[in-house]
């Protein structure tokens, strides 16, 4: 039961900000999920770019997601 | 010390007081970055930040500032949520013994938070909105730094 946030553009194709309790087990399997609801969210999430934190820290890959995981979608930063 | 902001921020203020009580330091570096009008094209800009991670990332970068320019201290101030053109989005101080150090910490934090620091800039214009992404230069000039750590 993973808590689910995106960010920037993301946030707005999507029109949600966070949602809590989204089943799944991998990165890979999230990002699956929510293609499987919104084509054009799942195209977007690996999209140039998109880069995933999990428990706030930055991951590469495919990685487990614990049962009160946090993973977040980030766009290209852009700041100052 | 790293913050964010929703409310706008007084540069000059945040200036006295970094700079209050520093007799051994010698040298203080600031940067303000302003909101630009684009001629009337821009109205708002929204920031968004994710708040616990971008502080502990700004934090990060900061830690290596310090090491790399031997800085006695620091300030990066973000502003978050709604700017209107003309005011500041960013404040950044840095304080070491020599000038050089001072101005190229600054640097290199700037050039950091344009591209590496968790924000998201939304454009508010009369034609709609957009999300502003880093341009090449804005990679570029992050990158310069990468190139000097490998030398």
């Amino acid at each position: 039961m993973a808590k689910v946030l995106l960010f920037g553009r993301l946030r707005d194709l999507a029109g949600w900000r966070e949602r809590e309790g989204v089943e799944a087990i991998s990165i890979s399997a999230l990002k699956a999920l929510l293609a499987r609801e919104d084509a054009r969210l799942g195209a977007a999430l690996s999209g140039p770019g998109v880069q995933v934190a999990l428990d706030q820290a930055i991951v590469r890959g495919d990685r487990a997601i614990g049962p009160k995981a946090e993973v977040a979608f980030l766009p290209p930063m852009s700041g100052g | 010390m790293i913050t964010l902001s929703e409310a706008p921020f007084d540069p000059g203020a945040l200036l006295s007081e970094f700079a209050k009580g520093r007799s051994e330091v010698g040298a203080i570096a600031t940067f303000t970055g302003l909101a630009r009008a684009e001629g009337g094209e821009a109205v708002t800009l929204e920031l968004e930040a994710y708040p616990g991670f971008t502080e502990a990332e700004i934090g990060k970068i900061a830690e290596q500032a310090r090491t790399r320019f031997a800085l006695d201290d620091l300030m990066v101030r973000h502003r978050v949520g709604k700017i209107a053109p003309g005011e500041p989005i960013v404040f950044v101080a840095t304080a070491a013994r020599r000038r050089r150090a001072a101005f190229e910490a600054c640097d290199f934090l700037m050039d950091y938070l344009k591209s590496r620091a968790p924000f998201w800039k939304k454009e508010h214009g009369p034609g709609g909105a957009r999300w502003i992404e880093p341009r090449a230069e804005d990679h570029a000039d992050v990158a310069r730094w990468d190139k000097e750590t490998t030398r």
